[in-house]
């Protein structure tokens, strides 16, 4: 337990610095309105205000923060309409919260009370920056999912869109998506290569990782680096080499090619995982059951595969999403009869820019948020079976 | 205990064959280490009185076996479709045999040619230029060729183009003469008889097999068919030029047009060939297979003939036949390997006189590989600034705080690779969001948006971001190791904040950051979809000229060599990656 202080701070110090704040959000509310120096020093002096008459005059934490929301929102929507409005809203919260967390020193509740106040800027400074690049990881991601209801053919945020106006949204790139041929064709293409791939690849794989566990295995090194290698080599390499020698085999343009391609492709993820899992596999368990008169075959399905099972399938997502996602090699290796999902959107980015493709982007996002949730699912489970503390 | 080092990882459970193996081997040496006199116990023996150490290492062996034959379909299955592949790009990228194959005969009269003397080669090789290219132009092989030589000088392939149509005229006059003389020597059922010398006749198989070979290197199709011909041992013996011709021209006959021979009359070079043959005064006179008298009338008469000059004729159809650089290009890329595609990877070309660099207007590629580094570089140092920070947060906060926020980089992460550009190219367009928002903040004027996108600023950007996920999640692993302790006692010391980090933390977390920069490099270097999408022309990368040769400009060798120089270099890090981290430390999620 760290012993902190919480005291209130003076108001020569929470004043100034939710003026600083209020005057940046003064300056993006004015230049949105026109005038941007008025926006600025006006943001100032009423949060500088407000801060003051909070701490000093009335100091009713809970009825000034709901005023303070109430306020910004009706504000907002006398300004900007009902997108103003909720904007409004979050300022005002946001205000509200500032005033007091400053006001009341709370924001030192988890610091060491040690500390300088040049720490304490530091400290909130870093999360700061921390919390841009989340923004920058994220923001793309959530930029396309609205995006995609636009009701125009733009790849932009329309007016409508900004003023939340129900018109400037529609379906219209979903129902393009599942009624066009070509991208029916494609998403049923990517549904039939990427599941056969991936089983494949986990039933090689699986073995062989079952292999390289034990003690006793010769030329572990290279043949790791061998089985690795699919992972390593840069994609347009593994397409060219594919190109080049699947053409000679005749399985250039063909579905099994595209197959074959994709489950190598896949391999180095299904051995990684399932290695992962074998790491902490007690082999006792396999000789135990060697000893109560089971085969090798019974013991692999009934002993060691429910242990190793949520490597396995955890393994067998990655492999599948690789063959989902894939579109270098299939590009090279697969011609107009396996045009798949990805393939698809390359196209579409390349050439015909079409909205639709945002459509498709907002679901395969689902998608991946399915499969994520799943393989951190089953991560917990494969820990929690093995005795590790879930993490 | 144990002597051995143990090879593989160790489980640390039960006993294994193995370390009884060890056991039983120090046995025997302190067995051995007895003094003389000493009674010893004579070898341990096992259950079934097999001495113990041969029964441990039959076990041991067994054990081995059985993690090797688990292994094995996918040791085959990955060598087949993947291994074998990136070998087979590596033989193309040297790989040169469509000149000696197409021009075998003309390949090897030049071998003896001087590049440096002025002009082109003698009469000779121009002969021996003519069968070649007839034979490849009835094959259509002779475009081909020029496709491929149009790569190291251009201008190549029209030659070979024009001059392939205009093979067959050559020597028109004296086939008509020929033909007016006698019209046997238009008759196919003549020819026939003449050449394979009759019913019953002994045959030259060997020429047969010879063509066959031929034709198989020059269209790379199978003339293993049986084509109801050989030429007779006699008439090839007096005629060897003639009767090459004929069987190639059987050959082509049965198994390319699906004719019969005896059915069609032979090709100008057949005839050419025979002029050819009967104006150098062959001995006739002990030949008495079929057709003798008119053999012995013709070559009277084609004495008289004007003789059938080959290097005019090349030189009325293309002039360029007479340049000396044409034969030397032909010449240099003559055998069967070559070094010409690797040194065009690099901005060189074969000369007579070795490599050398090419005129600065046609260097592309040490300038497309040195930005292809320049912007890896880039990269990897952006994700470094971006990611330490956040991999430090994530390791340093409470598990449950850390795990929510992880979300947050592991969903760009699980993310369709073709989302993410998509939104990226959303982003930036001049009337993306980026700019949009700027305009509305005022911050740049409507009629002067940023461009951001098409250009190296767009790659690095969306690489950036989508390559960030591979730098936090080595460095978050390697950071959760680090215990908080060691800064506090450095701060307790009277360490500042920033010798405390600099000086204690960081060094801790090297291992994290060289870890996740090797990554990101090793995927940054190879990136096409993305630069294709977003990098215009000055953001592309090494990768989508590889691209481009493939499917393009159809030039595989270059492609080949272009993606054997990156292969090296991948490798090369791949194994720096491996001594720092190991193979078998690559955590996912």
């Amino acid at each position: 337990m760290t012993i902190t202080i919480i005291e209130p701070k003076p108001i020569s110090f929470v004043a100034p610095v939710v003026a600083a704040f209020g005057a940046f959000a003064g300056l993006l509310v004015g230049t949105a309105q026109g005038n941007s120096l008025l926006g600025l020093v006006g943001g100032a002096v009423i949060t500088g205000a407000m801060a003051y008459v909070f701490l000093q005059v009335v100091r009713q934490e809970r009825i000034m923060r709901w005023l303070t929301v109430a306020a910004f929102a009706i504000a907002g929507f006398l300004l900007g309409g009902v997108a103003g409005g909720i904007v409004g809203t979050l300022f005002g919260w946001f205000f509200g919260w500032l005033i007091f967390w400053l006001g009341e020193g709370r924001y030192r509740a988890k610091l060491p009370p040690y500390t300088t106040s040049l720490q304490v800027f530091y400290h909130f400074l870093f999360r700061v920056i921390c919390g841009a690049v989340f923004i920058f990881l994220i923001t793309p991601i959530l930029v396309v999912m609205p995006l995609s209801f636009n009701a125009e053919n733009f790849f932009t945020f329309t007016p409508e869109m900004l003023a939340l106006n129900p018109e400037g949204y529609s379906l219209k790139h979903y129902r393009d998506f599942f009624t066009n041929d070509n991208w029916q064709q494609a998403l049923w293409n990517s549904v039939s290569i990427a599941p056969l791939a991936t089983i494949l690849a986990v039933a090689f794989g699986t073995l062989a990782a079952i292999g390289l566990s034990s003690e006793h295995v010769p030329f572990r090194r290279p043949i790791m680096a061998v089985l690795i290698s699919p992972m390593i080599v840069p994609l347009i390499i593994s397409a060219a080499g594919m190109y080049f020698f699947y053409s000679r085999l005749g399985l250039q343009g063909t579905y099994w090619g595209v197959v074959l391609a994709h489950a190598a492709l896949g391999i180095p993820f299904v051995i990684i995982t399932v290695t992962a899992t074998l790491v902490g596999f007690d082999r006792s368990l396999t000789r135990a059951s060697a000893n109560l008169g089971a085969n090798p075959v019974t013991t692999f399905f009934r002993v060691q595969m429910p242990l190793i099972l949520p490597g396995v399938i955890s393994g067998g997502l990655f492999a599948f999403i690789t063959s989902f996602d894939e579109v270098v090699v299939v590009l090279f290796v697969g011609s107009a009869g396996q045009k798949t999902l990805p393939w698809q959107m390359f196209t579409g980015l390349r050439e015909q820019i079409s909205p639709t493709i945002l459509a498709v982007a907002t679901i395969l996002v689902a998608i991946s948020i399915c499969l994520l949730t799943t393989v951190e699912l089953l991560r917990r489970r494969s820990e929690r079976l093995r005795g590790m503390s879930p993490g | 205990m144990s002597k051995l080092k143990s090879t593989g990882q160790q489980t640390a459970d039960a006993p294994t064959p193995e370390d009884a193996f060890h056991e039983a081997a120090t046995y025997e040496d302190r067995e051995k280490g007895k003094a003389p006199g000493e009674k010893s116990a004579g070898p341990v023996l096992a259950a079934d009185g097999t001495p113990l150490k041969r029964s441990l290492r039959r076990a041991l062996r067994v054990q081995k076996m059985r993690a090797l034959m688990l292994i094995a379909p996918l040791l085959i299955f990955v060598l087949v479709t993947f291994i074998a592949p990136i070998a087979d790009m590596l033989f193309r990228s040297v790989e040169n045999q469509i000149v000696s194959n197409t021009l075998p005969n003309t390949v090897e009269k030049l071998e003896g040619w001087d590049a440096s003397q002025e002009g082109a080669p003698g009469e000779e090789v121009f002969e021996s230029l003519y069968s070649d290219l007839f034979l490849a132009s009835e094959a259509k092989e002779h475009t081909r060729l020029g496709t491929r030589l149009n790569y190291e000088q251009t201008g190549l392939s029209s030659l070979f183009r024009s001059t392939g149509r205009d093979v067959d005229d050559i020597g028109e006059d004296q086939i008509d003469a020929l033909e007016d003389f006698n019209e046997v020597w238009e008759e196919e059922g003549f020819w026939f008889n003449l050449m394979s010398g009759g019913q019953g006749a002994e045959k030259d198989t060997a020429l047969v097999e010879e063509q066959r070979r031929r034709l198989a290197a020059l269209t790379g199709d199978d003339y293993d068919a049986e084509i109801g011909f050989a030429p007779g041992a006699a008439i090839s013996d007096l005629l060897p030029r003639t009767a090459r011709a004929y069987t190639a021209f059987a050959l082509f006959t049965v198994v390319d047009d699906e004719d019969v021979v005896a059915e069609e009359e032979p090709w100008e070079a057949v005839k050419v060939a025979l002029i050819r043959e009967l104006r150098a005064g062959v001995d006739l006179s002990g030949y008495d297979g079929p057709g003798a008298a008119e053999l012995r009338a013709t070559q009277d008469m084609v004495a008289d003939l004007k003789p059938i000059e080959f290097k005019p004729a090349f030189l009325a159809s293309d002039e360029d036949w007479g340049t000396n650089d044409i034969w030397t290009t032909i010449q240099m890329y003559s055998p069967p390997f070559t070094s010409g595609y690797f040194l065009n990877a690099v901005d060189m070309e074969k000369t007579p006189q070795g490599p050398e660099a090419r005129p600065e207007t046609q260097q592309i590629y040490l300038m497309l590989f040195e930005r292809t580094l320049f912007m890896s570089l880039v990269i990897t140092g952006s994700c470094i600034l971006l990611g330490y920070p956040v991999a430090w947060l994530l390791a340093n906060l409470p598990m449950r705080t850390a795990n929510l926020l992880m979300i947050l980089v592991l969903l760009p992460f699980w993310t369709s690779l073709l989302v993410r550009t998509s939104a990226w190219k959303v982003m930036l367009q001049q009337q993306g969001v980026i700019n949009d928002v700027m305009v509305w903040l005022g911050i740049v004027d409507d009629a002067s948006r940023l461009v951001m996108i098409n250009n190296q600023f767009g790659t690095i950007v969306a690489m950036t971001h989508i390559l960030l996920p591979f730098m936090i999640l080595p460095m978050y692993s390697v950071m959760q190791t680090i215990p908080p302790s060691y800064v506090r006692a450095a701060r307790s010391l009277g360490a500042t904040n920033w010798t405390s980090f600099w000086r204690v933390y960081f060094p801790q977390s090297v291992p994290g950051i060289g870890a996740g920069s090797i990554l990101v490099f090793i995927l940054s270097i190879g990136y096409y979809i993305t630069p294709e999408i977003v990098g215009g022309t000055t953001g592309t990368f090494i990768s989508n000229r590889i691209a481009y040769h493939i499917s393009s400009s159809l030039n595989w060798g270059l492609a080949a060599a272009l993606g054997s120089i990156l292969l090296v270099v991948v490798l090369v890090l791949y194994w720096a990656y491996d001594k720092i981290v190991g193979i078998d430390n690559v955590k996912l999620g």
